[in-house]
C-alpha cells in the first residue's frame, strides 16, 4: 500500500468520498469553535484593544495562502516527475482556494492596519510580498483556463509554478531590501518568548486547524470535480470521434 | 454577552464579515460546480452505456 | 546559431516594428508622466529613475508576443525544433534578438529621455548601467512568457499577466540602482543583486523556456 495508489482517479474519488464528510465536519467544528472562542471569550489586548480579534482570521489565512502555493508546487513537481493526473488536477483545484485565502489575509490586514498603523496599506515587505503572491495566483489560474488541451495546460502551469516559486522567493528578498516594514515579526515562531500570549494562542491554534481542514476539504472536493470534468471531456471527445 | 469592541467595532466586524463572506462564497461556488459536473458526467456516462 | 540571430534581426528590421514601436512607446510614456503628475522639476527629477525603468519595462513587454508568434504562424518554429540546434539555444538566440531590437535601443534612449524628466546629472550613468544590466533579464523572462503563450489566440493580455509578476525583482533592484545613483548614494549592493538576477535568469531560464516550447510544439 503506497501513496501512489491514490494517483488512480477512481481510487482517489472513492477514498476522498469516504473522508470528505469527516474533514468537512471537522473543519466547520474547528472554525466555529475557534472563531466563537476568539470572538467572544478572549480579552482585549492591552495595546491593540479589540482589533486583536482579527488575528484569528488574519494569521491562519496568511499561513494557508503560502502553504497552498507550496502544496501546488509539490503537486506540480509530482506531475512533472511521475505524471499522475490527479496531482496536476489537485494543483489546479488548490489555486482558487489559495487565492481566496490571500485576499482574506490582505483584506483583514488592511482592516487591522487602519486603526493600528493609521493606514490601510503600506508598502511594507510582508504586505507587498502577499500582493505579489496574489498576482502569481492570478497568472497561474489564467494560464490554466486559457489552454484547452488538458495535458498541455498541466505541463505548462506546473512549469510556471516552478519558475514562479523561484521568482516569488526572489521578490520576497527584493522587497525586503527595498523597504523596511511596519509589520511585526512572525507570531508563530517556536520561540515561546516571541509568541502571542496564551489566551490568544489556543483559540488561534484551533482556527489554524480549522483553516487547514477547510483547505483540505475544498481541495478534495475541487479535485474530484476536476477529475469528473476531465472524464466528461474525454468521453465527449470519444463520442465525437465515433 | 456581546463583547464590547469599542472604537474598533468597524475594523473587527468588517474583517469577520469580509472573511466569512469570501469563505462561504468559495465553498458555495465549489459545491455548485461539483454538483453540476457530477450530474453532467452521469448523464454522459448513461448515454455512452446506452450506445454501447 | 549566428545565422538564426541574423535572420531574426533582419526580419525585425524589415518588418519595421521592432526598433520603432518600442522606442515610440517609451517616448510617449515618458512624455505622459509629467502630464499626470505635474511639471514640477523637483518631483520629476526625484521620480525620473523609476519612470525610466517602468517605461522601459512596459516598452519591452509590448513586443514580447512577437518573439515566437510569426515563426509559429508560418511553421518555421516546427522546422527550428527539428533542426540540430538544441531548443535551449534557440530560445537564447530569440531572447538575444529581442534584446538587440528592443532592449538595446531603450537603453540608449533612456538618457535622452532623462533630460525630459530633469534627471539629476549624477543619474545618467547609473540609469544607463542599470538598464543595460537589467534589460537582458527582461528579455529572457519575457521569452519564457512568450513561450508559454505561443499557441494561444489573444495571448497578449495573458502574456502580460504572466510576465509582469516575474519582472518584480528585476524592476526593484534595477530602479534601486538608478535611484541611488541619481541621489549620489552607494549603488554596489543593488547593482550586484541586479547582475545576479540577470546572469541567473540568463543561465537557467532558457531551460524552462525550451521545455515549455517543446510542450507547446507537441
Amino acid at each position: 500500500m503506497s501513496i501512489w495508489e491514490y494517483a488512480n482517479p477512481v481510487k482517489f474519488i472513492r477514498t476522498t468520498d469516504r473522508i470528505l464528510p469527516w474533514v468537512s465536519v471537522a473543519a466547520v467544528l474547528c472554525l466555529v469553535t475557534g472563531l466563537v472562542w476568539g470572538y467572544f471569550f478572549t480579552p482585549d489586548d492591552y495595546r491593540q484593544g479589540a482589533t486583536v480579534k482579527i488575528i484569528y482570521l488574519h494569521v491562519p489565512s496568511a499561513l494557508m495562502a503560502i502553504n497552498a502555493w507550496i502544496m501546488m508546487l509539490v503537486a506540480s513537481l509530482i506531475w512533472i516527475i511521475r505524471r499522475h493526473h490527479v496531482s496536476a488536477l489537485a494543483a489546479r483545484a488548490a489555486a482558487p482556494v489559495g487565492a481566496t485565502f490571500t485576499i482574506i489575509a490582505l483584506a483583514t490586514g488592511a482592516l487591522w492596519g487602519q486603526p493600528m498603523w493609521g493606514t490601510w496599506w503600506a508598502w511594507d515587505p510582508r504586505l507587498t510580498s502577499f500582493l505579489i503572491l496574489f498576482l502569481f495566483y492570478l497568472g497561474y489560474m489564467a494560464l490554466w483556463s486559457a489552454i484547452e488541451n488538458d495535458d498541455t495546460a498541466a505541463d505548462l502551469t506546473s512549469i510556471l509554478c516552478l519558475v514562479g516559486s523561484v521568482f516569488a522567493l526572489l521578490s520576497r528578498y527584493a522587497v525586503l531590501f527595498w523597504n523596511q516594514g511596519l509589520h511585526q515579526g512572525a507570531s508563530l515562531s517556536m520561540d515561546k518568548e516571541e509568541n502571542v500570549a496564551d489566551v490568544f494562542w489556543y483559540p488561534l491554534l484551533v482556527c489554524i486547524a480549522g483553516f487547514v481542514l477547510l483547505f483540505v476539504a475544498l481541495v478534495f472536493l475541487r479535485t474530484q470535480t476536476e477529475i469528473r470534468a476531465r472524464r466528461s471531456r474525454a468521453l465527449l471527445a470519444r463520442e465525437g470521434r465515433t | 454577552m456581546m463583547p464590547d469592541l469599542g472604537k474598533y467595532a468597524f475594523a473587527v466586524l468588517a474583517s469577520y464579515g469580509v472573511s466569512l463572506a469570501l469563505i462561504i462564497a468559495l465553498v458555495a461556488v465549489s459545491l455548485r460546480r461539483a454538483r453540476r459536473v457530477r450530474a453532467e458526467l452521469e448523464e454522459i456516462e448513461q448515454r455512452v452505456k446506452r450506445h454501447a | 546559431m549566428i545565422a538564426l540571430l541574423l535572420r531574426d534581426l533582419r526580419l525585425a528590421v524589415r518588418a519595421g516594428g521592432g526598433f520603432g514601436l518600442g522606442l515610440a512607446f517609451f517616448l510617449i510614456v515618458t512624455v505622459l508622466i509629467p502630464f499626470g503628475v505635474g511639471p514640477e522639476t523637483g518631483l520629476l527629477s526625484r521620480i525620473a529613475p523609476g519612470i525610466l525603468w517602468i517605461g522601459a519595462l512596459l516598452a519591452c513587454l509590448l513586443s514580447l508576443d512577437r518573439i515566437f508568434a510569426l515563426d509559429w504562424e508560418d511553421g518555421s518554429l516546427d522546422l527550428l525544433a527539428t533542426a540540430p540546434l538544441p531548443m535551449e539555444g534557440i530560445v537564447t538566440i530569440k531572447a538575444l534578438a529581442h534584446w538587440i531590437t528592443t532592449g538595446l535601443p531603450l537603453v540608449l534612449a533612456a538618457p535622452a529621455l532623462g533630460v525630459l524628466l530633469s534627471l539629476p546629472p549624477s543619474g545618467y550613468l547609473w540609469v544607463l548601467v542599470s538598464l543595460a544590466l537589467g534589460t537582458p533579464a527582461l528579455s529572457v523572462i519575457g521569452t519564457f512568457g512568450a513561450a508559454l503563450t505561443v499557441g494561444l489566440k489573444r495571448g497578449g493580455l495573458l502574456l502580460s499577466i504572466l510576465v509582469l509578476p516575474l519582472y518584480v525583482p528585476t524592476l526593484i533592484f534595477g530602479a534601486e540602482v538608478a535611484r541611488r545613483g541619481a541621489e549620489g548614494l552607494a549603488v554596489q549592493t543593488p547593482l550586484l543583486m541586479l547582475a545576479g538576477i540577470s546572469f541567473g535568469t540568463l543561465a537557467l531560464l532558457p531551460f524552462a523556456s525550451a521545455a515549455v516550447l517543446r510542450i507547446n510544439l507537441r
